[in-house]
């Protein structure tokens, strides 16, 4: 049973279709090249803002840092100012090593029961990578994807871009020609990598298990975006030109729709159009997330600096003099000290002369 | 019991391969071994908890209130606003699988509904239907399905198969702590009335005695005065313990267990003979008290609201004795809650001091706010002072490993005080593999209140993993000592280790403090707290030269 991803596979499907034969009719161009863009954008950037603001309504009641090393506490003992960081400073930098290296996933570790009886953890590696990998290489896209929406170009546009075309290969024969203009890096490493992340969503059983048709659709509607790209640069030979003078106008609000662009060129739109709209509906928000997550993001210093919870309320609880009002009797037998000594209690005590039983002080 | 549990070749017949039928489609099957026992009605009503009546989760009728998805659902609502970890959780896992195989119930049951993630998306499935537009639009395609009888018996039975210990929490790339899943899970079934009674008894008992296990006052110190002779005993020295005294410097709390049960008695037997110790030799001043007699929280367990009821006991009581802080003893998840929960519950406590040692002078800067020490800190501090008369050869019979309790490592970081104080008082120390100490520990496969007899499949299954890395010590090593500090591991390893590994026996590290510690006006000691034979003793110098 694999409708989970073959829901989304259909989606982005149809998805594709319907820009392709859409964009045939020149009047639906305007709708898919600055309607839906616009759009899109607007529905990103209300929405994303809107779920960040969400969750910062919601209180944070305690402060329950997941420890992930040594206390600061005996000075004498070696802490660990990153995986329990006692001050702002050390969860910046644990919110940083999270955020930028994927730090906790990179612990992660692989169970096996060996020999049938022997339980084995080793170092798992690949999903970190993969992730990592992902991620960076979406970065890198997205930044090189600045030349079209800025005249002129930033220099760290430029830089990353050298940096991304660094390896150089090129076939020119009379059929096929490739890498031309210079191969960028980036666009094959996502293209890898999310396909990596697919395959492992197939292939390890628990991973497929727990998948849901919300975990594939992005990885497709990506790697269509990474593909549709590609194709673009590298095989139909987009009029650079063309397209970006249609995001120049995007940008500066003056939307133009350019000859040449080709259909290709509007499914590519199209699919990122969708990602960013979809993007605040679902688990890619975890983009914000990251950074409001409890266990991650505040001090572990909670012996030393008291947290206020908002919404602390007195609640009922069984009073000492309650207790005591229960066990006088016997704690009296027992000789424990109590508050209230009854009257006879203290004639008895009177007559035997004893003075023990009010207390210690 | 026994018989019925299956054996340890029949236990490791363990498929981590999920089954063909989705997890949505896959029916709820609350087997036996697995599940604790319902709520004693009792209980329930004695804290004034909602819907007491008896009830049995095998039968089909659980005698819910007629709106019970209303109140699941105004519950669910509350909780999403009153907590951003809850919130944030349900929104932003992807579900990338790293949390799946970390979760000792996973390991041992190799049942999918154990992996972290699918015991969050049991709640994230009912959320995604009741509070987000796209799982109201597309259901189960977008992951939703409505909240059914069947859903909130899914719910009950896994909710109680978390031991809320976090371990997945180190792993996960965005800190999703299953332990705050399981802990919002827990306060909705409890909307219902659907705890398990190991859990709602202790709760009463607790609020009604001051302890989990119900000892009324004049039988907690009638216990201490046991251990009071057996300490005379063994070393000759008559130990005084003050109990509820007003005025004294400091005020002990430690988990009730520990006064019940061995080998935790013997524990509280090694906090006796330290405090007796520096009350000769220092004057330290120190007092138990009948009414904060617990360092547990099974309210904890049960939710934040009843947690905050019974640990209010504690300033309470000190603020009532006049004492100037609080020293706790060995406890899991009472230190998460005094670490974590405490000051922010039931502060400030202004009118404690920060906490000192009168005996090294050292001043507990980490506890300068909520005023509680824990005990290996101050005894680790004691140590580094060289304030303690120390013979590690009494405890040279002793090939000891550590295991960290869940609590202390991923709700406070509590790893080198203890290494430091065992290592002090014992010669012979080993640790576990790397991937099963310290912030990755694995559970004892009890805590959370699953400690009781009627699942002790469940249990055995959960400590497999932490079982598995103390038999290779053992077998590596020839360790037969597993230290702990805490008192649900000193009541469930005993049985696990007994169950994979039998030539290992439990303890706590003040256990092997007070064996290793010199009592002023002692005798020469023949034996350890448990009445063994030390080698190289007299007696058993005797016992050899018998049988040979």
């Amino acid at each position: 049973m694999n409708a989970r991803y073959m829901i989304s596979a259909l989606a982005v499907i149809v998805l594709f279709l319907v820009v392709l034969i859409a964009v045939q009719v020149p009047g639906l161009r305007y709708v898919f090249g600055i309607f839906i863009p616009y759009l899109a954008l607007l529905t990103f950037m209300v929405g994303f803002i809107y779920r960040v603001m969400d969750w910062t309504r919601s209180a944070v009641p305690f402060r329950i840092p997941t420890t992930a090393g040594q206390q600061k506490s005996l000075p004498w003992i070696r802490y660990a100012p990153f995986d329990c960081p006692s001050n702002k400073g050390g969860v910046l930098v644990r919110m940083i090593l999270e955020v930028l290296t994927f730090r906790s996933l990179f612990k992660n570790t692989r169970m096996r029961l060996r020999e049938g009886s022997r339980l084995a953890y080793q170092l798992e590696i690949f999903l970190w990578v993969g992730a990592l990998a992902f991620h960076y290489a979406f970065l890198a896209v997205l930044v090189r994807h600045l030349r079209f929406f800025t005249e002129p170009v930033p220099f760290f546009v430029q830089l990353v871009e050298n940096v991304d075309s660094f390896f150089r290969f090129e076939f020119v024969y009379p059929v096929v020609q490739f890498g031309l203009p210079g191969v960028f890096l980036s666009g094959l490493v996502l293209l890898a990598a999310v396909t990596y992340l697919f395959l492992r969503r197939i292939f390890v059983p628990q991973a497929k298990y727990i998948s849901l048709a919300a975990d594939y659709f992005p990885l497709f509607l990506i790697f269509a975006i990474a593909l549709s790209g590609i194709y673009m640069r590298y095989v139909t030979k987009i009029d650079v030109l063309a397209a970006k003078e249609l995001t120049m106008g995007l940008v500066t609000f003056h939307p133009t729709l350019p000859e040449g662009v080709g259909s290709v060129f509007y499914v590519h739109v199209f699919f990122v159009s969708v990602l960013l709209a979809y993007f605040p509906f679902s688990k890619l928000m975890h983009l914000g997330g990251i950074f409001l997550s409890p266990t991650r993001n505040l001090t572990t210093d909670t012996r030393a600096r008291r947290h206020i919870n908002p919404w602390n309320y007195p609640v009922p609880v069984h009073t000492y003099e309650e207790y005591e009002d229960e066990f006088r009797d016997k704690m009296i037998e027992a000789g424990l000290p109590v508050e209230k000594m009854p009257v006879e209690n203290l004639v008895e005590e009177e007559k035997k002369g004893v003075s023990h039983g009010r207390g210690n002080s | 019991m026994a018989e019925e549990i299956l054996k340890p070749e029949e236990l490791l017949q363990i498929s981590h391969r999920p089954p063909v039928t989705d997890w949505m489609e896959t029916p709820i099957n609350i087997r036996k071994g697995m599940y604790c026992y319902a709520s004693n009605p009792k209980s329930v009503e004695y804290v004034g908890l909602p819907n007491a009546r008896p009830w049995n989760p095998v039968e089909d009728d659980w005698k819910l209130p007629e709106n019970w998805q209303e109140i699941i659902h105004q519950g669910f609502k509350e909780r999403l606003e009153k907590f951003r970890s809850f919130k944030v959780f349900m929104d932003i896992c992807v579900r990338c699988g790293a949390c799946a195989d970390k979760c000792h119930y996973f390991i041992g049951t190799g049942d999918p509904k154990n992996m972290p993630v699918l015991r969050a998306e049991l709640l994230r499935s009912v959320y995604r239907n009741d509070f987000t537009t796209v799982g109201r639009i597309l259901g189960k395609v977008a992951g939703a399905r409505p909240l059914t009888l069947e859903v909130l018996k899914e719910w009950w039975y896994y909710f109680f198969q978390c031991s809320e210990c976090r371990r997945c929490s180190v792993f996960c790339p965005y800190g999703i702590d299953t332990a705050e899943i399981t802990i919002m899970g827990r306060e909705l079934l409890n909307l219902l009335g659907l705890n398990i009674d190991w859990i709602a008894t202790p709760v009463a008992n607790c609020y009604r005695t001051g302890n989990h296990l119900g000892i009324q006052p004049h039988a907690f110190k009638d216990m201490l005065d046991f251990f009071v002779d057996d300490i005379e005993e063994i070393t000759g020295v008559r130990v005084e313990p003050q109990f509820n005294k007003k005025g004294a410097d400091i005020l002990f709390i430690t988990p009730s267990g520990d006064v019940f049960a061995d080998p935790g008695t013997y524990t509280c037997m090694g906090y006796m003979m330290l405090f007796h110790f520096l009350q000769e030799r220092y004057g330290l001043d120190i007092t138990w008290s009948t009414y904060a007699s617990e360092g547990g929280n099974f309210g904890f367990f049960t939710s934040h609201e009843t947690m905050k009821r019974l640990n209010s006991k504690m300033y309470a009581e000190a603020k009532r004795l006049g004492v100037k802080w609080i020293l706790g003893g060995e406890c899991g998840h009472m230190w998460r809650v005094i670490n974590q929960y405490m000051d922010t519950m039931n502060g400030p406590a202004d009118f404690l001091r920060t906490p000192v040692s009168p005996i090294t002078g050292t001043r507990f800067e980490n506890a300068k706010s909520t005023k509680m020490v824990h005990i290996t800190e101050f005894t680790a501090d004691l140590i580094k002072h060289g304030k303690l008369d120390l013979d590690p050869r009494r405890n040279d019979h002793l090939k000891v490993t550590y295991h960290d309790s869940c609590n202390p490592s991923r709700g406070m970081g509590l790893f080198e005080e203890p290494r430091y104080v065992i290592q002090n008082v014992c010669n012979h120390f080993y640790e576990m593999p790397a991937n099963t100490i310290r912030e990755q520990t694995f559970c004892c496969g009890s805590g959370a209140g699953l400690n009781a007899g009627e699942d002790m499949e469940l249990r055995l299954t959960g400590g497999l993993p932490r079982a598995n890395a103390v038999n290779y010590v053992r077998a590596k090593h020839g360790v037969n000592m597993l230290a702990c500090i805490c008192a649900i591991d000193r009541a469930a390893l005993p049985a696990l280790m007994e169950y994979w590994v039998p030539e290992v026996d439990v303890t706590g590290v003040h256990e092997l403090v007070a064996n290793a510690l010199n009592l002023p006006g002692q005798n020469e000691r023949s034996t350890d707290l448990r009445g063994e034979e030390l080698p190289g003793s007299a007696g058993a110098a005797e016992g050899e030269a018998d049988e040979e």
